[in-house]
């Protein structure tokens, strides 16, 4: 309970005071004048403070920043561009060079297949001119061999004609006789 | 009643942090233009804000001091351009001002024993009027007596105009006083409150003061948002007339 006096008195106190000193110290007019003037001489004071010196120093600061930043993002725009640039450059090259080695290996290609071609033919006229020298050779041989089997039947048939018959038959007759058989 | 009233007169006085005293008594032809314990806060208020914006660096990457500073400029910059537009760019330099001065002086009164320079009313009221004349001038230097208009707005009927334009006149002149008691009546509120809760806390003791503590914490985290807001609160309704002056949009 000992607080209790104490904090009416203070409640009581709080709001009476107000009134018995005058009102509130704000109302008392003999202090306007001081304070007005104290405003407008501080105030004033700032405001030159601010527009001569605070300002243009932040706001060069920031200015200077957003340039900066400005500055750096047209360094990058252009830095992307030539990288693009250069991409490009190296595609166009990269493409050229391909179109390049197709156009070399279809040359070799077609250099090859026509050594290939021409080999060919070379190798079939070889062995065509082979074939027809051993064509001839095996017809020669043939022609000789039947030339051989006529003489060898002519001589026979002459041997066997004499000896079965004892008649002389001259070699040309027989030879004739053979050629017509042979037919 | 009276013991207490001895014993601890000055210290539970509420109103007591209000007074006015003169530290130098200047008198100059008459006119009371004495050294007060408010000029000297003003004072105070001019250096801190001058020293929380010019010392420190101003570098391209900024240091937490600058960062105060560039915030603030940002801030009442953005907010002027969302109100006024491009064409207030004029009175950012007072706009800004008249915000920090406000806001320095709020903050500043928030110190124990300090004084705050804007639980005055005719520091206020001065400001304020400052404020009203201003935008009131540059009305009239932009839109010549066009800016009457802006008494009659578009698109009421006929009927109704004399009314309107009663009601526009008187809320127009209203304005300086609004904007003034405003914040006068926020900084004293707010200080007396603390003041009579610390009265409590004395007079409760060490077993019941603590309540009126903790309620006097919480009140002066409140206190600091309120000097804040008072502060930017001016600083907007001053962009809100200048906008009127200047863009009329109505």
């Amino acid at each position: 309970m000992r607080w209790v006096t104490p904090l009416a008195g203070a409640v009581m106190f709080a709001t009476p005071a107000v009134a018995s000193e005058g009102g509130m110290p704000q109302l008392d007019p003999s202090a306007f004048m001081p304070q007005l003037i104290w405003l407008a001489i501080t105030f004033i004071a700032l405001y030159f403070i601010m527009t001569k010196l605070a300002l243009p120093r932040i706001g060069g600061a920031i200015e200077q920043r957003r340039s900066k930043i400005a500055d750096d993002l047209d360094a990058a725009q252009n830095l992307k561009h030539e990288t693009e640039k250069a991409i490009a450059a190296y595609e166009a090259a990269l493409a050229d060079a391909r179109a390049k080695a197709h156009a070399i290996a279809q040359e070799t290609r077609d250099a090859l297949s026509a050594e290939v071609e021409a080999e060919r033919v070379k190798t079939e006229a070889d062995l065509a001119e082979k074939l027809a020298g051993a064509e001839k050779t095996i017809n020669d041989s043939k022609a000789k061999a039947l030339g051989e089997v006529q003489a060898v039947a002519t001589s026979l048939a002459g041997h066997i004609v004499s000896e079965l018959t004892g008649v002389k038959v001259t070699r040309p007759e027989i030879s004739k006789a053979v050629s017509s058989l042979a037919k | 009643m009276a013991a207490q009233n001895g014993e601890g007169g000055l210290a539970l006085d509420p109103m007591h942090q209000f007074e006015i005293k003169r530290l130098f008594p200047i008198n100059i032809g008459g006119i009371d233009a004495s050294f007060t314990n408010a000029s000297l806060w003003m004072v105070i208020v001019v250096l801190a804000v001058s020293a929380l914006l010019l010392t420190g660096s101003s570098k391209l990457i900024p240091g937490r001091l600058q960062s105060v500073g560039e915030l603030a400029y940002e801030f009442i910059a953005n907010m002027m351009r969302d109100i006024v537009g491009e064409s207030g760019r004029v009175f950012f330099p007072f706009v800004f001002t008249l915000f920090m001065f406000i806001l320095a002086a709020n903050m500043l009164g928030m110190i124990p024993y300090s004084f705050t320079v804007t639980s005055h009313i005719i520091v206020t009221l001065a400001l304020a009027l400052v404020v009203f004349i201003g935008a009131t001038v540059v009305g009239f230097i932009k839109h010549g007596v066009g800016y009457l208009k802006l008494f009659v707005p578009h698109g009421v009927p006929a009927a109704m105009l004399p009314l309107i334009t009663v009601i526009e006149v008187i809320s127009y002149f209203s304005r300086p006083i609004s904007l003034s008691v405003r914040l006068f009546a926020n900084m004293m509120a707010g200080h007396t409150m603390l003041k009579v809760f610390a009265g409590f806390v004395v007079a409760m003791g060490v077993l019941g003061g603590w309540i009126p503590l903790a309620m006097m914490v919480a009140l002066t985290g409140l206190e600091i948002l309120v000097a804040f807001l008072q502060a930017y609160v001016f600083a907007v309704l001053t962009c809100i007339y200048l906008n009127d002056a200047i863009n009329m949009h109505h």
